[in-house]
């Protein structure tokens, strides 16, 4: 027993054991679209759709948890980028561009939209911003909604559909291509895609914090005022994180298009903006992993709860008691009051905020 | 001795409302010097620090810095153009460690974006590198080195002081302005920071110092000026200010027996 105890620590404490662990995560992230196929391919698109949402927290991280800019209308910038990709990429207007052309555009259609939202606002903070954003959010909806009259460009509520799935040349990600004795589904490809998009997103996003504007940023959180007379361009840093911020959302959301087939301004509702916030809050604000870690698990934990409640419900009590849905929404609410209660810096606070938090003030 | 002038402040006025908080306020800073500015509470000197950095906008009245007129000028740009402020209540980035406020100090003389930041290209990182030796060498230059690693919020009143002053000499001004950096000290930390202060001086820092310790202002300034009501009643060496009596009755009131 203590052998092994010592040969594990040994392993541990090994040169190449970083290398073997990372080894080891990319493995497991090669395989785990296979694993989760062979159980149902449902289980792979709710993976995609958590990874969705671990970009579009990332983008809501850069402007709460760095800038500290209460941002509850994020969610229009996932339809901004939707519809980019929709409009440009399906038989409504006779569009068929490539997604590698409509993805850029559509992150630059989404910065442009940040910026928007933030110059009217640079001067609001706290309530008064939070509550400009959750309009913003909502405009952005009801343009979508009646953007069909008189010309007809959103469709209106009935949403766009036949949207074009991603093509690298004869890859077509709607079909399943057999490679090396693997069956390569849409989803699968689609995993593989957005895990690249998201190591991207989480290298931008580690970068952006240690350099000289996430520190201008943490600087405008902290202090505005100190941070204008220590020569830092207070309008511009902001707006730039709006803007990067937004073009994650815009990526994000052209990606959620292709692999959805069909969006309607339903998708991007003002529950959603709230959603990605909790995943932010939840996981560790201003803490990149913390981040990833919140949106995998408020993606998953429903999910596991839609399968798992109904035939725990039905083996006890013969019959259904209450819906998934409100159980769902019932340990949701819990765990955000428990969280806020005992973790208040997240589940994986970054190591600023666990300071913050747990060093005594003195002065 | 003859030097340079390094800001001129030419009938500034700003007003609140009904209450003039500076009327027609002139003075002349002298490149090098350590100039004073006093006066009773309210007298309207962090008035006129906010109207010179950029805060307030002066509602006559001119700035001429170094060459060139400031008024109207953003902080930021104000910080840029070589004057660097602290706060008489001190304004830290609270949740941000010693070492990290010096180095948001350095953001206005450093370049890399955000693109530069992504792709960490090789000007970045040499950048980067260059922002943390410059700030622990500004943390060890105020005294404060142990601290490096501290959330500012938890360090002692007069390691904040300091720390403010290093994060304000990180942007490397010409002129420096303090506004009461003594407030809340004890002699020794007092008599530390006089120390420091002739060694900013001394590495050619001109220093605009508002202060309400006498003792300090007298020992330390080349000259001094005197606010009251907004007006400037008094300038001079702070012997002389001293024994003004337009100095000694707003400071003492009314009638002299």
């Amino acid at each position: 027993m203590t052998g092994w105890i010592a040969r594990l620590e040994q392993l541990r404490t090994h040169q190449a054991a970083p290398w073997l662990g990372v080894a080891l995560i990319v493995l497991t992230l090669f395989i785990l679209p296979f694993v989760l196929a062979s159980v149902g391919t449902a289980w792979v698109r709710i993976t995609n759709l958590a990874i969705l949402f671990a970009l579009l927290s990332l983008g809501l991280n850069i402007v709460v948890g760095f800038a500290g800019l209460l941002d509850l209308g994020y969610i229009a910038f996932y339809a901004v980028g939707a519809y980019c990709y929709a409009l440009l990429a399906s038989p409504h207007f006779g569009l068929h561009l490539p997604f590698w052309i409509i993805l850029p555009i559509g992150a630059a259609v989404a910065c442009v939209f940040g910026v928007l939202l933030g110059a009217p606002t640079l001067k609001l903070r706290g309530d008064y911003l939070a509550i400009v954003t959750l309009g913003f959010g909502e405009i952005v909806r009801v343009f979508l909604n009646n953007l069909s009259q008189p010309v007809n460009i959103t469709n209106g509520p009935q949403g766009v559909t036949l949207i074009d799935p991603f093509r690298i040349g004869k890859i077509d990600f709607s079909r399943t291509d057999d490679l090396f004795g693997l069956a390569f589904s849409g989803p699968i490809k689609y995993y593989y895609l957005l895990l690249a998009v998201l190591v991207v997103a989480i290298v931008i996003n580690l970068r952006q914090q240690n350099s000289r504007l996430g520190r201008a940023w943490v600087a405008i959180r902290e202090d505005e005022v100190a941070a204008q007379a220590m020569g830092i361009n207070t309008r511009n840093v902001k707006l730039l994180a709006f803007a990067m911020g937004a073009s994650f959302g815009g990526v994000a959301g052209g990606i959620f298009a292709a692999t959805q087939g069909f969006i309607s301004p339903e998708s991007f509702v003002f529950v959603e903006s709230i959603m990605v916030l909790s995943m932010v809050v939840l996981g560790g604000m201003g803490n990149v992993w913390g981040v990833v870690l919140g949106a995998i698990l408020l993606s998953f934990v429903p999910e596991i709860l839609r399968y798992t409640v109904e035939p725990a419900q039905k083996a006890v009590f013969g019959r259904l008691l209450i819906e998934p849905e409100v159980i769902r929404m019932l340990l949701f609410g819990l765990a955000l009051v428990l969280m806020m209660l005992y973790r208040p810096a997240g589940l994986w606070p970054s190591s600023r905020r666990k300071r913050e938090l747990s060093e005594t003030d003195q002065s | 001795m003859r030097t340079a002038q390094l800001l001129e402040i030419r009938n500034i006025e700003k007003r609140f409302g009904g209450l003039t908080a500076l009327a027609d306020v002139s003075l002349t800073i002298r490149q090098g010097e350590i100039y004073g500015l006093i006066g009773p509470n309210g007298a309207g000197k962090t008035t006129l620090f906010n109207v010179l950095t950029g805060l307030y906008v002066p509602d006559r009245g001119e700035f001429e810095f170094d060459g060139a007129n400031l008024v109207g000028l953003k902080p930021y740009r104000v910080a840029e153009s070589g004057i660097a402020r602290t706060f008489q209540n001190i304004r830290l980035f609270g949740n941000m460690s010693a070492m990290e406020n010096v180095m948001v100090g350095r953001h206005v003389r450093t370049r890399a974006g955000a693109i530069g930041a992504i792709l960490r290209t090789r000007r970045t990182r040499d950048e980067e590198a260059a922002i943390r030796s410059r700030s622990r060498e500004l943390l060890a230059y105020v005294g404060i080195s142990q601290h490096a690693g501290a959330l500012s919020r938890n360090l002692s009143y007069g390691d904040q002081r300091r720390l403010e002053i290093a994060r304000a000499l990180a942007t490397e001004p010409k002129l420096l302005a303090l506004d009461e950096p003594a407030a809340g000290m004890n002699a020794t930390e007092t008599a530390e920071l006089r120390r420091l202060l002739e060694k900013i001086r001394s590495d050619g820092v001109t220093i605009l110092l508002i202060e309400h310790d006498v003792k300090l202002v007298m020992g330390l300034c080349d000259r001094v000026a005197v606010l009251d009501y907004g007006r400037k009643i008094a300038e001079g060496k702070p012997a002389q200010v001293q024994k003004d009596p337009e100095v000694i009755r707003a400071y003492l009131g009314g009638a002299l027996p």
